[in-house]
């Protein structure tokens, strides 16, 4: 079921990047569509019962169920990459309203050909 | 119209989707992530070059990469050339902001904090510093590492911005340490070059599963990351302080 849920979350981050010319809306989609992808990726690493992939004193053996730790390397370097986009996207967004006012990219003169 | 098509579309995308990742995975399904037969199972067992048999925490010497937490021994041991390359994206990203940010900005005046906020940061901020720290040092045992410690610093130096409003960073030290760390990451994989014969190979002595001292180079690298992410961070947030406070 979850995967069903980060996979329509995936869709509305889409939406919101394809509807909207807002460039903060276009962020926050792009923002939750990241989000959808990386909650798909920990599902499929997940199984129920599984612990955390770090060896305690607590669950002291390698061979004790653990789950798939490569999937939350590969979701920790994506939330990295995430957030240096959004960062070098506000900026970019900030720039657009200190030059035109607006942070429509339609009325900015970008994309009048539909 | 318009919307209506996007919508269209959208969910034309969402049935592609469904459709072809229904065909490997079990998508109405969650808790299926069992270990066995995947690549994750040489990293929790450690023998990915060579069989180690189990590891046992506190007992095992000389294990491959001798790290307690397994996802830390991907990022920074099995798979550490990506992490040099997401360094390298984030650098990029702090290079890009204050690129546009830094230059011909205007400084403005900053509304007066609340006396809440001004007298806690001061006993908040090192107990905040100490913790990001400690996250990145302990990031072969403990959950963490170096790029959680190292927002954990970057917000603690946004705390102080937005506690007083005359507060300016010196970032001179910051771009030290940025530069630094970048640097002495490429050179401890230089030097596992030289000794190891690849790039990034882990050439320290790994220890006892468990101990601080331990994991051969996976820490060392955690220190360089987690300093140079906690500078970076603070520097794009002081790039955009700068200009949100232009009223």
């Amino acid at each position: 079921m979850i995967r069903l849920a980060s996979l329509l979350l995936i869709l509305i981050g889409l939406y919101g990047i394809f509807s909207s010319r807002n460039v903060i809306k276009i962020l926050i989609g792009v923002n939750v569509m990241e989000l959808g992808v990386n909650i798909f990726i920990i599902s499929v690493g997940f199984f129920k019962g599984g612990i955390a992939p770090i060896l305690t004193a607590d669950s002291f053996s390698s061979a004790m169920k653990f789950v798939d730790p490569l999937a939350q390397a590969m979701v920790l370097t994506s939330i990295v990459i995430g957030l240096g986009i959004t960062a070098l996207g506000l900026v970019f967004a900030r720039k657009i309203h200190a030059q035109y006012d607006t942070y429509d990219l339609g009325a900015i003169g970008g994309g009048k050909d539909d | 119209m318009k919307k209506v098509f996007t919508a269209a579309l959208v969910i034309l995308f969402g049935v592609v989707l469904l459709f072809g990742l229904s065909k490997s995975i079990d998508i109405a399904g969650y808790g299926d992530g069992l270990i066995p037969g995947k690549a994750a199972d040489a990293y929790i067992n450690k023998n990915v070059t060579s069989g180690t048999g189990e590891i046992i925490f506190g007992e095992t010497k000389n294990a491959e990469t001798g790290s307690a937490n397994m996802v830390t021994s991907v990022i920074a041991n099995y798979r550490s050339f990506d992490t040099l390359g997401e360094v390298t994206v984030l650098f990029l990203a702090a290079v890009g902001v204050s690129l546009i940010m830094g230059k011909n900005s205007k400084e403005g005046k900053m509304k007066k904090s609340g006396f809440i906020l001004r007298t806690s940061a001061g006993i908040i901020f090192p107990v905040m510093l100490i913790t990001g720290i400690y996250i990145f040092t302990h990031g072969h045992l403990t959950p963490g590492g170096g790029f959680p410690g190292g927002s954990m610093i970057a917000s603690s130096f946004l705390l102080l911005y937005l506690a007083d409003e005359n507060f300016k960073l010196k970032i001179t030290g910051f771009k030290v340490a940025e530069g630094l760390a970048g640097t002495l990451y490429v050179m401890v994989g230089a030097v596992g070059l030289i000794i190891g014969g690849y790039f990034l190979i882990n050439f320290l002595p790994t220890g006892v599963v468990g101990d601080l001292f331990s994991a051969g180079i996976i820490p060392v690298i955690y220190v360089l990351i987690g300093l140079k992410v906690g500078s970076e961070i603070t520097g794009i947030v002081r790039d955009m302080h700068k200009e949100e406070v232009s009223v």
